[in-house]
């Protein structure tokens, strides 16, 4: 379908009665959590997959649904820019890219978050080029991580429209104050359709509060001057509160989905999301639409007796440390499946194994872990690539395989 | 919901701001105060110090990497008693953008009290007539957006400690353009028509000018007047640098003068399509002022020393052709005639 008639469909269901269901993608959820949260100042930039979003946001705002000033900014660097700018002022904003495009604005991305400001973005996950590709990797995402923005991966449309609800709920708190990217696997997620609970603007309204600067805002009554020039002789105070900062959001993040699930009736876990890890002996894990093969493979292997388990990863920043030290405790064996990689890193993993590895080091009776990548490019990871995987993770269990090295699925030699 | 509908009237509203009519009706409060470490003499300092009088206390200023930048906002320091704050260097013209853009948003959704508010981003030749040079063009495309970008041109990158910019002056020594034995013009560039450019490319923007520190009140006006036109607008200001330029802090001003009167520097306002040639620059093209020659400028500067008789010539044929050749004297450069 068209994504300039995706508003007007349903037209005999108006949107402020109760939640009501669409058959929708990832894009067009986030488009929905952008009305919903009434989002005041949204920039775009083509470039595939995120631009969807920016299709249906279009459409939103000439069908009269959405009132949000939305400019077509001449770069990444100017949109991710001028979204900043707005948010200073005390504007809710909206932004998003892929791939390079999220690279062409890297260095609004890491002053934003140095500034503190709430800007919620969505990385529409891309390969970076060269070669120009289209399909997901995590890799775009991922190069913020250090910098103060926290990080999500959503698996389903649904999970988009409510973590972007989370998203400015977390971001805009004033124990936080620090921009969120949501990551939305690109085509897998962004591209395809399923049906999704789309709440009311009172049950939005009774979770998400107004963004209020305070007295950060900049404006002529609170003449502030923002971002003085600063040297040795203060920034590192300035980055040790962007530090206690990032450990707050931890838990805000809790709160905001306790709240979820009471208002919402959904959300789930924060963090991560344990899938058939009661008495599990293989543990995978990884992020993203990643989960819709692995779940199919772990509920294939646990129908054949094989006690094989999945934790999906929610939240990248901050990262979730004490969950994944928790779900994984009893596991004798961890595969970590990475849609990223890290070209001459420690094992030559992924970015997740790495992350993984050194949040289980302190861990009594760590399992073994193995690090996988696959699914580079979009290419698909079938559920014979996750059962393979899981024998592969357990022979590492059983020292048959090295674990201090990465294995590639499904590649060409 | 259904989005309000915007009526002109309420998104193109500006302050009121009348043109003062010399140094004695200029009110003495500030909003560029103490507190900046910038050089003595230093004319881009002037110019915010003017650009924050003549916009007042409703005015939010934004600025880019650079001097006015690092030298002025130390932090603890501010020398701004208007909101300011700091955007990268190539992003006047999206700091502008956002920021107004949020202020409508937040005005006509009731989350703010409705006012017209002047929106000014500076920047330097390096950040805005190089590297945010898109941005600004950008800007430049909301018509239906009020703001200001003021462009200080120092002529290099100088707070990096002066290197050659795409505004240098032809030949200048600067520390990425040092003249050596083999090699005496390092800088082959000939300065940007960035004001004329702008004003070329962008027909619907309502104000362009150029204006320089030396004539104070008509830089004041001038800023005045791009604000209170309506829609986004340009100022372009030539500013004597005496690190960068190297010649001794107490002739700047002289510098700026020199700049108009040797023909390098021409001062014009494009207002609603109209160009007019203002001052010193006006009467050169009426044929009442005979340009100075541009040696007079040159031999000032320790960043010319290194100039020979042929580099001066080469610089006066330059200047020259800008006057004498141009389609329009000092601003459009295409040689000929309409009606050939
Ligand atoms: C993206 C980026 N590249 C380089 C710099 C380094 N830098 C800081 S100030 C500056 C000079 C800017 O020159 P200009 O805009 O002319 O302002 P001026 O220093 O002359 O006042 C440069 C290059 C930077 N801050 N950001
Ligand atoms: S180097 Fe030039 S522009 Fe910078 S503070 Fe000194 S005089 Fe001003
Ligand atoms: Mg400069």
């Amino acid at each position: 379908m068209s994504p300039k008639t995706a508003t007007a469909r349903n037209p005999d269901k108006p949107r402020d009665t109760g939640e009501h269901e669409e058959l929708i993608s990832g894009s067009e959820a986030i488009a929905h959590a952008c009305r919903l949260a009434d989002v005041d100042v949204i920039t775009a930039y083509p470039i595939r997959p995120y631009d969807t979003v920016m299709q249906y946001v279009a459409g939103m705002i000439s069908n009269g649904d959405f009132d949000c000033e939305y400019i077509v900014a001449e770069s990444e660097h100017s949109q991710f820019e001028i979204v900043k700018h707005a948010s200073a002022v005390g504007a809710r904003v909206f932004v998003g890219s892929s791939g390079v495009g999220w690279f062409y604005a890297f260095e609004a991305l890491a002053v934003t978050a140095g500034l503190r400001l709430p800007m919620v973005a969505m990385v529409g996950n891309r390969a970076l080029d060269d070669p120009g590709a289209f399909g997901v990797e995590h890799n775009d995402a991922l190069a913020v991580r250090d910098l103060g923005w926290m990080l999500c991966w959503v698996e389903t449309a649904q999970e988009a429209l409510d973590t972007a609800l989370i998203a400015y709920r977390v971001a805009e708190d004033t124990r936080v104050r620090l921009p969120c990217a949501i990551s939305c696997d690109g085509a897998f997620l962004t591209h395809s359709q399923a049906i999704v609970k789309v709440p009311s603007q009172k049950m939005v309204d009774s979770f998400l509060p107004p963004y209020d600067r305070g007295d950060k805002q900049l404006h002529p009554d609170n003449p502030i001057t923002i971002a003085p020039q600063a040297n040795e002789d203060w920034l590192m105070e300035m980055r040790k509160q962007n530090d206690m900062a990032a450990r707050r959001a931890r838990g805000v993040i809790i709160e905001a989905y306790e709240d979820l699930n009471k208002k919402f009736g959904r959300g789930g876990e924060p963090f991560i999301e344990r899938y058939m890890m009661e008495d599990a002996e293989i543990a995978l894990v990884g992020m993203g639409t990643l989960a819709m093969p692995v779940k199919v493979a772990v509920r294939k292997m646990r129908a054949q007796g094989k006690k094989v388990g999945f934790v999906r990863v929610r939240w990248f920043r901050p990262f979730p440390t004490i969950e994944l030290q928790d779900a994984l405790k009893g596991v004798k064996a961890v595969g970590v499946i990475d849609r990223d990689y890290g070209f001459g890193s420690g094992f030559h993993s992924g970015v997740l194994a790495n992350e993984l590895r050194a949040a289980l080091y302190p861990s009594k009776n760590r399992p073994k872990i193995a690090s996988f990548i696959a699914g580079l490019g979009g290419r698909e990871v079938t559920a014979d690539n996750v059962v393979e995987i899981t024998g592969l993770t357990r022979d590492a269990g059983n020292g048959k395989l090295d674990d201090q090295d990465t294995i590639w699925i499904g590649v060409r030699e | 919901m259904v989005a309000n509908v915007e009526t002109l009237d309420d998104f193109l509203k500006t302050q009121v701001l009348d043109p003062w009519k010399g140094p004695k009706k200029v009110p003495a409060a500030e909003y560029f105060t103490s507190g900046h470490r910038t050089c003595q003499g230093c004319e881009s300092a002037q110019l915010m110090k003017l650009m924050a009088k003549a916009g007042g206390p409703r005015s939010i200023i934004l600025g880019s990497t650079g001097c006015m930048y690092v030298a002025n906002t130390t932090y603890y320091s501010t020398p701004w008693a208007v909101p300011w704050m700091h955007t990268q260097l190539g992003s006047s013209g999206s700091a502008a953008t956002g920021t107004v853009a949020a202020l409508r948003a937040m005005m006509r959704k009731g989350k703010m009290k409705k006012e017209p508010i002047n929106v000014i981003a500076v920047c330097g030749d390096g950040g805005g007539a190089d590297m945010g040079l898109s941005a600004i063009s950008a800007a430049l495309q909301h018509t239906h957006y009020n703001l200001l970008i003021l462009l200080y041109d120092n002529e290099s990158y100088a707070n990096t400690d002066i290197q050659v910019s795409g505004s240098s002056p032809y030949g200048a020594n600067s520390t990425f353009s040092t003249p050596g034995k083999v090699k005496r013009i390092m800088n082959k560039r000939w300065k940007k028509n960035t004001a004329a450019m702008l004003a070329a490319g962008h027909p619907d923007v309502r104000y362009v000018s150029t204006v320089c520190t030396a004539y104070p009140v008509d830089a004041m006006n001038s800023v005045r007047r791009a604000l209170t036109i309506g829609g986004p607008t340009f100022v372009h200001s030539l500013d004597p640098c005496p690190k960068g330029w190297d010649y001794d802090p107490k002739f700047s001003h002289e510098l700026g003068e020199l700049a108009v009167e040797t023909g390098i520097w021409p001062l014009y306002e494009v207002e609603e399509g109209q160009l007019r040639m203002i001052g010193r620059s006006k009467r050169i093209v009426e044929g009442q002022f005979k340009r100075k020659p541009v040696r007079e400028y040159l031999r000032r500067q320790g960043r010319f020393a290194h100039f020979i008789d042929e580099d001066i010539e080469y610089f006066q044929k330059k200047i020259d052709d800008m006057w004498e050749k141009w389609l329009i004297p000092g601003v459009i450069p295409f040689a000929g005639k309409l009606n050939p």
